[in-house]
């Protein structure tokens, strides 16, 4: 999808032999196909930004607090008295609602990557077999082993980029918003400006996503794994295994090491990826990413085997299996 | 040169049911072979194997490649239309033409285009909004813009009507086959492509029953109108089968001297129907009919 790889297209004349890029085009074709890819997070951004627009005006009001809370605790400094308290907790409830709306936008996008990556990665290689197209895609010279990493593609590349983009254009515009409204109201941008952290965020979303691409890697791999191989209720059998082994570890030894391991492979990926921040104020929720102590995480590379291990599988699946 | 497509002793099992039952077949380059027989018969098997799609005990070589091994690099030269409409319904006409230029080292666009525009496909249309022939239509000139040196087609007007299966024999016929490249198509509607095939070949229940060239099949194939008081005489000359139509006994040989026959009634070459249900209809059933 960069631009060099646009330009080589348009340059490749259509003569008998010309140039081909199997990859580039089966991803085109994929996108093509999955238009949601781009579509359901810029349908959330609308949303979100639609609610923000109604959150807008407590905005001036917010950041008046905000400031007569700063400059009552700067009066009184050292004396900690139960008034003071409960003003320094209302001074950083109210930073942090002031806050809140951009890490929100965030998550939801994040929240849609992940509910679209699901519904595609079980789709993948189960509807072109039901609809019997694998049979046109088959005729053409592209081999299974690229059409399998175009679709793992989809869900491990093109939708965080997708996502990464619109989460902060969607950020841009909420914070353009906010500026706009804070100079009508004839207060100074930088009240606002220096209570969000921009640049944690403008890091924070892309290597977040980029974390969970990789965090999930073996779910995705797994669920396009089943879609290759599951003639029906795709959903039903990507569930009941690891359902199965859960149910049957608690009921036989009592114990839950199964259910602990995929909750932490489900939910753990920002766990891993970031390490909590420790007090002041800033963002709600966001803490430092710390590429270091993903990269030293022993479960993300065990993670990507199991990923490339299932794609092997899709690749041999695809080749194997007949349509439906 | 060397044959487009050699198979010798060609074998497939799913489960317990034979699928191909030693199949020996060759097909030189610049043939067009109609492969013929009942559902079921091992046609898309067949096919298939040819296609690299499934795996065969035997010898397989299609174009000097094995097709199982090989065949992101047989693609390349091959082509095929599945037996049924299998163009992703969600794609647009401008997009399948996009994606194919994109992907296939051998297709010519603007062939492609020049086709289409003798049709009333619009490039914006998705598949799912047009017609099953206007799909065909499609599928046939994406098909027909790559230079393949084998084309193979499974059943590829199935549920067409008659002039959408007489316009696309015809483009395949005048637009398509320049007697280097090698045609492969499977088929119910046998009388159609009679006049287009330069080989028959007849498969039942996993076997090969019939393999002879058109022009063999003139001077080796006889249907006699049997004279009712000669009909003894022509039974005795083994017909492969016998009907009656109206009162009258048509009996159908394999391999009879012509002016023998034509002592005993009309004679004349038999449509490769006839045949085909002569073949596949043992003779006995044929007598008590």
């Amino acid at each position: 999808m960069s631009a060099s790889m646009t330009d080589a297209g348009a340059t490749a004349a259509p003569h008998a032999g010309h140039a081909v890029r199997p990859f580039y085009w089966s991803v085109r074709r994929e996108i093509w196909e999955n238009r949601g890819v781009y579509l359901a997070p810029l349908a959330v951004a609308g949303i979100v930004l639609a609610a923000f627009l109604f959150t807008l005006r407590h905005l001036p009001g917010q950041i008046q607090d905000i400031v007569s809370l700063s400059a009552d605790l700067k009066a009184h400094p050292g004396t900690p008295t139960a008034a003071l308290a409960l003003e320094k907790i209302a001074l950083h409830k109210a930073m942090a609602g002031v806050a809140f709306p951009y890490a929100a936008a965030a998550g939801g996008l994040m929240m849609t990557a992940i509910v679209f990556a699901i519904f595609y990665a079980l789709a993948s290689l189960h509807a072109e077999r039901r609809d019997r197209s694998i049979l046109f895609w088959k005729s053409l010279p592209v081999s299974d082993l690229t059409t399998v990493l175009s679709k793992a593609t989809i869900p491990l590349v093109v939708l965080p980029i997708a996502t990464a983009v619109v989460a902060l254009a969607t950020i841009a515009v909420m914070l353009g918003l906010a500026t706009a409204v804070m100079g009508a109201g004839g207060l100074v941008p930088s009240l606002l400006w220096g209570n969000i952290e921009i640049s944690t965020l403008a890091i924070s979303i892309p290597y977040g996503l980029a974390v969970l691409a990789l965090w999930h890697a073996p779910v995705i791999g797994w669920l396009m794994l089943i879609s290759a191989w599951a003639k029906r209720m795709t959903m039903l059998w990507a569930l009941a295994p690891p359902a199965a082994i859960c149910l049957f570890e608690r009921l036989a030894l009592g114990t839950s090491y199964a259910w602990d391991f995929l909750r932490h492979r489900l939910a753990g990926g920002f766990s891993v990826g970031f390490t909590p921040r420790t007090g002041g104020p800033g963002v709600y929720g966001v803490e430092h990413p710390d590429p270091a102590h993903l990269l030293a995480n022993p479960g993300l590379w065990g993670g990507l085997v199991v990923a490339a291990a299932c794609l092997a599988a899709c690749v041999w699946l695809r080749r194997t299996r007949d349509p439906i | 040169m060397a044959a487009s497509i050699q198979t010798r002793g060609l074998r497939k099992t799913f489960g317990s049911s034979v699928a191909l039952d030693g199949v020996d077949l060759t097909v030189e380059p610049g043939r067009i072979l109609g492969l013929i027989g009942p559902n079921g018969a091992g046609k898309s098997t067949t096919l298939n194997a040819i296609l690299g799609l499934t795996q065969c005990e035997g010898e397989l070589t299609v174009l000097g490649l094995d097709p199982w091994a090989q065949r992101d690099r047989l693609m390349n030269e091959v082509c095929f239309i599945a037996d049924v409409a299998v163009l992703p319904r969600w794609m647009r006409v401008c997009q399948a033409l996009d994606y194919v230029a994109g992907v296939h080292p051998r297709f010519d666009r603007a062939k492609a285009e020049a086709f289409l525009a003798r049709t009333t496909i619009k490039s914006s249309s998705r598949i799912r909004e047009l017609s099953k022939g206007m799909v065909t239509q499609l599928h046939l000139a994406l098909v027909m813009a790559i230079d393949a040196r084998l084309l193979v087609l499974d059943e590829p007007t199935l549920g067409l009507d008659l002039l959408f299966r007489k316009s696309f024999y015809d483009s395949l016929l005048n637009d398509y086959f320049d007697g280097d490249r090698t045609i492969v198509v499977s088929t119910h509607q046998v009388e159609e492509i009679q006049h287009i095939l330069t080989d028959v070949v007849f498969i039942d229940r996993g076997k090969i029953v019939l393999d002879c060239s058109m022009e063999s099949f003139e001077t080796r194939y006889a249907e006699l109108a049997a004279a009712p008081e000669h009909l003894e005489a022509a039974r005795a000359l083994k017909p492969i089968h016998e009907r009656q139509v109206f009162g009258r006994s048509y009996l159908i040989f394999d391999g009879v001297d012509r002016d023998r026959l034509a002592a005993l009634g009309e004679v004349r070459t038999p449509s490769l129907a006839d045949l085909f249900v002569a073949t596949m209809a043992p003779v006995a059933a044929g007598r008590t009919a």
